[in-house]
């Protein structure tokens, strides 16, 4: 499995693109916003929690595609499909790297775009905690979103269509995190709402993807 | 005599030929004694005048815009344990179905809102979730569209389906037990009692009856010209070989 997981990570750095991609993605986002709304800083810090996690969720989006439609082009996968470890252990560390290579930059990065929306001061850290506790979701949702599409020519747009409305309460909940510690308000309800759909999602999702990929393999 | 004799798609032929047109025809009795006594028959509300009869259509088709989604649910498990296409080709015939109903909870809600609440639309727990559910049936109608082979699409549409019952379930509950927002709580309650005046709720009951039987006959047709189109996949494919 770790060797599995290195592999993956090789794979991401050295293919160029992908892991760089989703992060400037992010960046072109926020600068976007601020230039379509206008430069208010009122404004914008009244919407900065919303901006960066809808800038997070469509990065994460962007690289879902290639998470198995190379392997299932190249017949690796039915290869990953044959190997010793089961194809949910093959679903939950593919999207383990995933999420090391989109969902974590995602969060650490996240400050410094933070500092171009105009974040409030206090809303950083939970930003980041909230980043850090919701990307996981957004890597596994995705993962059974292109577990699903990943036999067909064109997935991209069915998987973008498949897997918002799933990443919409990690959104919702990771937003108002962000929106309650920004002005200092208790934000447990919330943080404990995020990171349950985390948790569920990862201990679920997983046998899902499985099974949809034992479907595609058939 | 076991209800898996049905899963024979022959057998479902005959017995869905010879139920359909019972099963429309009080469908349409119904529906039309329904809106008929609701729209005509009953008084105007001392608060909400004559707006609130659109509620002879909003409760009945939000009801069975969550249901049909329960009801793809139990067809997709039931591929997904016994293999049997017919409930399947349910599944799939239903989706179009939830989503037409879907669709008409959320206009007439927003046609109801728009003098009541002042908006067309509120980004309320429950108007949301609803959304998201009208968004989960167009991506299953999609994810069938886009799979040729179609054991394999009915396969991830069964997963897809069973993991979207999570919000089809937040949606059928979100009325429950959110209690912020505009939306008010249930109308109608088997335990609680009801919240709604004998009046306005005699025909709300023939109403709702109407849509369930309106959406067995839908799905029952549609079932039924699934089944004949693979038939038809299957024939040419044979005249093909020769």
């Amino acid at each position: 499995m770790i060797a599995l997981l290195m592999r993956d990570l090789r794979l991401a750095m050295r293919a160029g693109g992908g892991f760089g991609l989703g992060l400037a993605f992010f960046l072109m986002v926020v600068v976007l916003v601020p230039l379509g709304v206008g430069p208010e800083f009122a404004v914008l810090r009244r919407i900065a929690p919303g901006v960066l996690w809808v800038g997070a969720l469509l990065a994460c989006l962007l690289s879902l595609d290639r998470l198995f439609a190379l392997d299932f082009e190249d017949g690796s996968l039915e290869l990953l499909a044959t190997a010793p470890i089961p194809m949910e252990g093959v679903v939950a560390i593919k999207s383990l790297a995933h999420w090391l290579v989109t969902g974590l930059p995602l969060t650490l990065i996240a400050p410094v775009l933070a500092l171009l929306m105009n974040l409030a001061p206090e809303g950083y850290v939970w930003l980041v905690v909230a980043l850090a506790l919701g990307t996981p979701a957004l890597s596994v949702i995705g993962a059974f979103g292109a577990a699903l599409t990943v036999g067909l020519k064109r997935g991209g747009l069915l998987l973008s269509l498949l897997v918002l409305p799933m990443y919409v309460p990690t959104l919702i909940f990771g937003t108002e995190v962000v929106k309650r510690g920004a002005v200092g308000m208790e934000l447990g309800t919330p943080l404990l709402f995020l990171a349950g759909v985390t948790l569920a999602s990862m201990a679920l999702l997983p046998i899902a993807a499985a099974a949809a990929i034992r479907a595609n393999l058939k | 005599m076991s209800i898996w004799e049905y899963a024979n798609p022959k057998k479902f032929m005959q017995t869905s030929a010879w139920a359909l047109p019972w099963v429309a025809g009080l469908a349409i009795i119904l529906l039309l004694g329904g809106l008929i006594w609701g729209f005509f028959l009953t008084p105007d509300d001392y608060k909400q005048g004559s707006t609130v009869k659109i509620i002879y259509l909003h409760v009945p088709s939000a009801m069975m815009g969550v249901s049909a989604w329960f009801m793809m649910l139990a067809g997709s498990l039931i591929w997904l344990i016994r293999r049997h296409h017919v409930s399947a080709l349910a599944a799939k015939a239903a989706a179009p179905v939830g989503l037409t109903f879907t669709l008409i909870g959320l206009v007439t809600g927003a046609i109801w809102g728009q003098p009541m609440w002042g908006t067309w639309w509120a980004w309320d727990p429950r108007l949301t979730s609803f959304l998201i559910l009208a968004l989960f049936y167009l991506g299953y109608i999609a994810l069938w569209e886009a799979i040729e082979d179609p054991d394999t699409a009915a396969d991830l549409t069964a997963i897809l389906c069973i993991v979207g019952s999570v919000f089809a379930f937040l949606s059928r509950y979100a009325v429950l037990f959110w209690s912020q927002g505009l939306h008010q709580g249930a109308s109608l309650s088997v335990v609680g009692g009801d919240q709604v005046d004998n009046v306005y709720g005699a025909p709300l009951v023939a109403c709702i009856a109407g849509f369930v039987l309106l959406f067995l006959t839908l799905v029952l047709l549609r079932t039924r010209t699934e089944i004949r189109s693979r038939r038809i996949k299957a024939l040419l494919a044979r005249e093909r070989r020769v």
